[in-house]
């Protein structure tokens, strides 16, 4: 196996983690991994790849890649996977990143799977695990020339801290004129309130079981305590308990967060589909009985009024 | 002025202020026909009940709104089967002025490399002022298809667009990302996709969806694009679909009840899996 | 102690809701020539025949503008709402496209029927029987409905009907004693009826001739009768299917048709019907459990009865190894001969098929007579609009009658007449009363029976639940997990369209919550008095009409929603 570019995103000064997740498993598929960053100003934070598995990271500096638009940011990679010849370039998926790795694909004429929950080295080359149909079936892709582009799931891979340090390489690059044609006007206007539950890597969704509209009192307490976003049913967005923009189901916004928290939720399949595919489900419940148990992967039957509050506490300290 | 230089001034003036919009939209098998991977192909079985996919149609209402607000044109365009003229007709029912389709057997089993040199070929025979896309196809197979497609087309773009506005010649879009929102402005001929949350989709009106049917539409093969065979297809693409299974089985489901110590013990759960 | 009766607790509804003036400015109208309201089988071979008769009557044609005929439906595509069987006899389509044997030949079908058999189960045995002379299914087609209409639109379209699904038929418009065309249902509006952003306002659709095609419990259909004293010798009744189509291990061989258990004999319980099985092919089969809306057990699932059924062991054997692929659930008009109204039009109106009542029970058959008299009528408008003719005019259309009722679906429905009546007497009294009649095609027993409106069963509790099964997710199955395998993902902030008395005694919020498949009703609170409230979802609806047949009113949700039926 060739040279494996690991795209590592940064925000404020920091390397994401969903890159370095990427880059600890680029390790696994053989050959030379190296990360790449592309910013203004960011040696400091390119030599941080170092700690995390990269020999070598590869840094575009250009003041055209200060903003976090996509577009540039092909420009510059293009650049390193020439001077490079690299096999394979991995992304850990995000808002910015998919940009980057399907204009890169139209660019380079390369193949991009995209939504993959696993690599692995096969006979001298790639094969991607990507979910299916509401993640119920697992289909197996792959690519016919190199480079070969991946945008892998986030939060499919935790970081390993090898405690390296890596050597920076400057790449120059040239940018064309369309892509510098996009100009940041404003910068990170933060909504005022939480993430959104589209957004959010943790959800507490409240259901029926909840008892009454203000148990959804507890839920934000949970959300609040563990940086979510609060959810509901239909059930109880119906009986008007909660907004409808945070409704969860067939009927209402799919989400996927890495931490899906139910309470008092039945499970019917309407809600289900909504919400399959979160990457860990934990149901509480006072029905044994309730469907929500069949797929969740910590089931805890008891009263939601008692277990909610301590978890919010417990975590709460754990945080601090 | 003269009456003559008016004249010309103003046609300057409408031809800068009026838009020509093409919209990129998908047929997706209908959400509510089981959705099937054909087991020969490993693609998506799409020979189910079709619909446009649902973005989509937040990207045409958005072409119809600064349409109202600009005045010019809207062509929706896709790359599909015959049958994908029926979700470009409910396009027109909403307002689109015409309708293109490219539909070469071809074309069948393109992926992204694939499918985007042909939607862009599509595109530069409209020479629109502005593309818009639909940010998130339901069955994940377009998701992407912007990117590189304006990659293709040499063009700025913008996505994750839950707020557009056209003025002049610049396109401003609020852009949403995980950390909150930029606003980024380009200047036409531009790229933008789109996200669900930019608009709440107009119905058709009956008046709409009978005058469909009479709108113009074309359908085009790879031979009028001038694309070649080798460009699309399986042999255009350059990733492939292998085989499928099911999920490995999610370890260790685990169920308790609640001795007093739940609390504990989802803590202790969540912190072994790195979720605190 | 008086019983208590659904009927007692009536909904608040009046038919002159459903009527009125056009009220679009004249010149919003949208003029078409021929509106049909309904795309089942009986509104797309009206549809259909037009076409066919405007091609051989080109000044006509010119003469009913740029939409000579255009056909309405409020599923999201033809065929979604739409569930039987089926059997169907060939020989509607057959006359329908005589002449035209590519069109014929294109009919998706499961095959023709060569083997059946009918069962009556016990507890734990099936025993054949030979069949009833009512049901000889040799030579005839098993067909999906839903796919039949699919094609059939096709075959409208081609043949030039604009098809426009999507749109409810909300109020059907009369102007000096005329049925002028029918208002379309708004969309866009919110829970509580107000409009929301992208609300768009229904549109008169102003004809020359309207047909009602609207199937089961029809909206428009109920308040014609109502409005044009249309109203026949007995009340209309009810019996509502649920059924599910199950990919099999194994082909079935045979169509086949049970009786007996898991309904109960005694007179006093009024529960008639049976099951049917078809295979559609070698690899799917057909299967459903109907009960007649006459019944008085409070406890008594539709739903729930069918996935009883199903763990019988003859049932079971035969879904051994399958999956379930389909459910879906609708109501059959079985009043039979005596229900239908005095009249089937009115003046500038038509009534075709189920809507009319034109089911033949005892032979478990409509989906012919619906294309028969689909046929019938556009004959009969196409005459009423010829040169000079005023179609408006009273009487104008009565040759429609004539036609239908003199020709076989008549004269069927006619020998069948109160076969169905006879079963009020329990199973074996109403048997032998059905055999009679069959032998004597009618003649015996002499005298008419008469019919009470399913709503005014006097309730009883036995119960009856507990024999329900759990459901297991591979076999059986709840009522929420069914309503997602219809297809149906209705927004759920649309107005409610299920018009109900809301505070209601107990048992009829009970008879409610068990007899709805889809779980749209609840029993809610206590509010005194003995009464409870009605707890309502009504985005779960399956638009079967049963909550018409036993005590409410069904009206038509907004367009494109409910369910999407492809296979039933």
């Amino acid at each position: 196996m060739g040279t494996t570019l690991v795209f590592l995103e940064h925000h404020g000064g920091e390397l994401q983690k969903g890159g370095l997740g990427v880059l600890a498993r680029a390790a696994s598929l053989g050959g030379e991994v190296a990360g790449v960053v592309l910013g203004h100003g960011v040696q400091d934070v390119a030599a941080q790849a170092g700690a995390y598995g990269a020999s070598t990271v590869y840094v575009v500096d250009h003041e055209t890649l200060a903003p976090p638009l996509p577009q540039p940011r092909v420009d510059a990679l293009a650049a390193v996977v020439a001077e490079t010849g690299a096999e394979n370039v991995l992304f850990a998926g995000s808002v910015l990143s998919a940009d980057v790795a399907a204009g890169l694909a139209a660019r380079l004429d390369a193949g991009l799977n995209w939504d993959l929950t696993d690599l692995v080295a096969d006979g001298g080359g790639l094969v991607g695990k990507r979910p299916a149909l509401g993640d119920t079936v697992l289909v197996d892709v792959g690519w016919t020339t190199t480079p070969r582009l991946a945008l892998v799931r986030s939060g499919s891979f935790e970081p390993v801290e090898t405690g390296g340090t890596a050597t920076v390489t400057p790449v120059s690059a040239q940018f064309e004129d369309f892509s510098t044609q996009p100009v940041l006007v404003e910068h990170l206007q933060e909504t005022t309130s939480g993430p959104s539950i589209e957004e959010a890597d943790v959800i507490v969704a409240g259901g029926r079981g909840l008892g009454a509209p203000e148990g959804f009192k507890l839920c934000e307490e949970l959300a609040d305590a563990l940086g979510g976003a609060v959810a509901a049913t239909r059930a109880v967005v119906d009986a008007g308990w909660y907004p409808y923009s945070t409704q969860v189901g067939q009927t209402g916004k799919s989400v996927s967060p890495r931490l899906y928290i139910a309470l008092g939720i039945s499970g019917a399949i309407q809600h289900k589909v909504g919400m399959q595919s979160s990457g860990t489900i934990v149901a509480v419940n006072k029905d044994p009985n309730a469907p929500i148990f069949d797929f969740a992967d910590l089931g805890v039957i008891g009263d939601l009024n008692q277990i909610a509050p301590k978890l919010a506490e417990l975590v709460r300290a754990r945080k601090a | 002025m003269t009456g003559f230089d008016c004249v010309t001034a103003c046609a300057r003036v409408a031809r800068v202020l009026a838009v020509k919009i093409a919209v990129c939209v998908k047929q997706v098998p209908d959400a509510a026909a089981a959705k099937r991977l054909d087991p020969a192909t490993g693609r998506l079985d799409r020979s189910g009940e079709t619909a446009l996919n649902a973005t989509d149609v937040n990207a045409v209402e958005e072409a119809l709104r600064l349409k109202e607000a600009h005045g010019g044109e809207i062509v929706v365009v896709s790359v599909g089967p015959e049958k994908a003229l029926e979700s470009l007709r409910k396009a027109l029912a909403m307002g689109a002025d015409r309708a293109v389709l490219v539909s070469d057997p071809a074309v069948a089993g393109s992926d992204l490399v694939a499918t985007s040199h042909v939607l862009a070929k599509a595109l530069e025979r409209e020479a629109a002022d502005l593309v818009l896309f639909g940010q998130q196809s339901s069955d994940s197979d377009g998701a992407v298809l912007w990117a590189a497609v304006a990659d293709r087309l040499r063009r700025p773009m913008i996505s994750q667009v839950a707020e557009l506005k056209l003025d002049g010649g610049t396109a401003t879009g609020k852009r949403q990302t995980e950390f909150g929102y930029d606003v980024i402005a380009v200047p036409l001929p531009a790229v933008v996709a789109v996200s669900d949350a930019i608009n709440e989709p107009r119905y058709p009106s009956l008046k709409g969806i009978m005058s469909a049917k009479s709108k113009p539409t074309e359908t085009l093969s790879l031979a009028d694009l001038g694309v070649e065979g080798e460009r699309v297809g399986v042999a255009g693409s350059r990733t492939t679909v292998m085989g499928m299974a099911p999920p490995p089985p999610k370890g260790g489901q685990v169920k308790i009840e609640d001795d007093g110590n739940a609390a504990e013990k989802i803590v202790d759960f969540l912190a072994e899996r790195k979720l605190l | 102690m008086t019983a208590i009766r659904a009927a007692d607790y009536p909904p608040p509804f009046s038919s002159a809701e459903a009527i009125g003036a056009p009220t679009d400015a004249a010149d919003e109208r949208i003029e078409v020539g021929v509106l049909v309201v309904g795309g089942g089988p009986g509104g797309l071979a009206c549809a259909i025949r037009l076409g066919q008769l405007l091609q051989e009557q080109p000044e006509l044609a010119e003469r009913l503008g740029d939409v000579p005929v255009a056909l309405v439906d409020k599923g999201k595509q033809p065929g979604s709402h739409l569930l039987s069987g089926a059997v169907m006899n060939p020989r509607a389509v057959r006359r329908l496209f005589k002449g035209r044997p590519d069109q014929l030949d294109g009919i998706p079908t499961y095959g023709e029927v060569h083997r059946e058999g009918v069962y009556l189960l016990t507890k734990g045995r099936a025993l054949r029987i030979p069949p009833p002379p009512t049901m000889r299914n040799h030579g005839n087609w098993i067909v999906s409905i839903s796919q039949l209409a699919r094609y059939l639109a096709d075959q409208a379209e081609t043949a030039g009907t604009m098809v426009l699904p999507e749109t409810s038929a909300d109020t059907l418009l009369v102007d000096h004693g005329r049925v002028v065309g029918i208002r379309t249902g708004d969309k866009g509006r919110g829970k509580e009826g107000e409009p929301l952003g992208n609300f768009e306002p229904g549109a008169d659709i102003v004809a020359k001739v309207t047909v009602l095609a609207e199937g089961t419990a029809g909206h428009l259909t109920a308040a014609a009768v109502d409005r044009f004293g249309l109203h026949g010798r007995n009340p209309q009744i009810w019996e509502l299917g649920v059924k599910e189509v199950w990919r099999v291990a194994k082909p079935l061989d045979r169509i086949v048709h049970t009786l007996g258990w898991p309904l109960r004999k005694g007179a006093r319980y009024r529960e008639f019907g049976g099951s049917w099985i078809y295979p559609m092919g070698d690899e799917l089969v057909s299967l459903g459990f109907v009960i007649g809306l006459d019944y008085r057990d409070v406890e008594l699932s539709a739903h729930d009865l069918l996935q009883e059924f199903k763990t019988h062991p003859f049932v079971r054997k035969l879904l051994d190894g399958g999956e379930r692929v389909a459910w879906g659930a609708k109501t059959i008009s079985s009043g039979g001969f005596h229900s239908l109204p005095r009249k089937l039009n009115a003046p500038g109106l038509l009534l075709v098929g189920e809507s009319a009542g034109l089911v033949n029970i005892p032979r478990l058959k409509g989906v012919h007579y619906a294309i028969e008299s689909g046929r019938l009528a556009a004959e009969a408008a196409v005459r009423a609009l010829g040169r000079g003719e005023v179609p408006g005019r009273i009487g104008a259309l009565d040759s429609y009658d004539d036609e239908l009722l003199g020709g076989y679906v008549g004269r069927e429905l006619r020998e069948v007449r109160n076969m169905r009546q006879a079963f009020d007497k329990g199973f074996f009294v109403g048997g032998a009363l059905a055999s009679a009649m069959t032998v004597t095609k009618g003649k015996l027993p002499p005298g008419e029976l008469g019919t009470e409106p399913n709503a005014d069963a006097p309730l009883l509790k036995t119960n009856r639940a507990a024999g329900y099964p759990a459901a297991d997710g591979a076999l059986t199955f709840d009522k929420l997990s069914s309503v997602f395998a219809s297809g149906n993902r209705t927004r759920d902030d649309q107005p409610n369209h299920v018009r109900i008395e809301r505070r209601v005694p107990r048992e009829v919020a009970e008879l409610w919550s068990w007899m709805c498949p889809a779980q749209v009703y609840e029993v809610g609170e206590d509010d005194g008095d003995g009464l409870v409230q009605v707890k309502l979802t009504p985005s779960n609806c399956v638009q079967c009409g049963a909550i018409t047949a036993k005590g409410g009113r069904l009206t038509p949700p907004e367009g494109g929603s409910g369910p999407e039926y492809t296979l039933t």
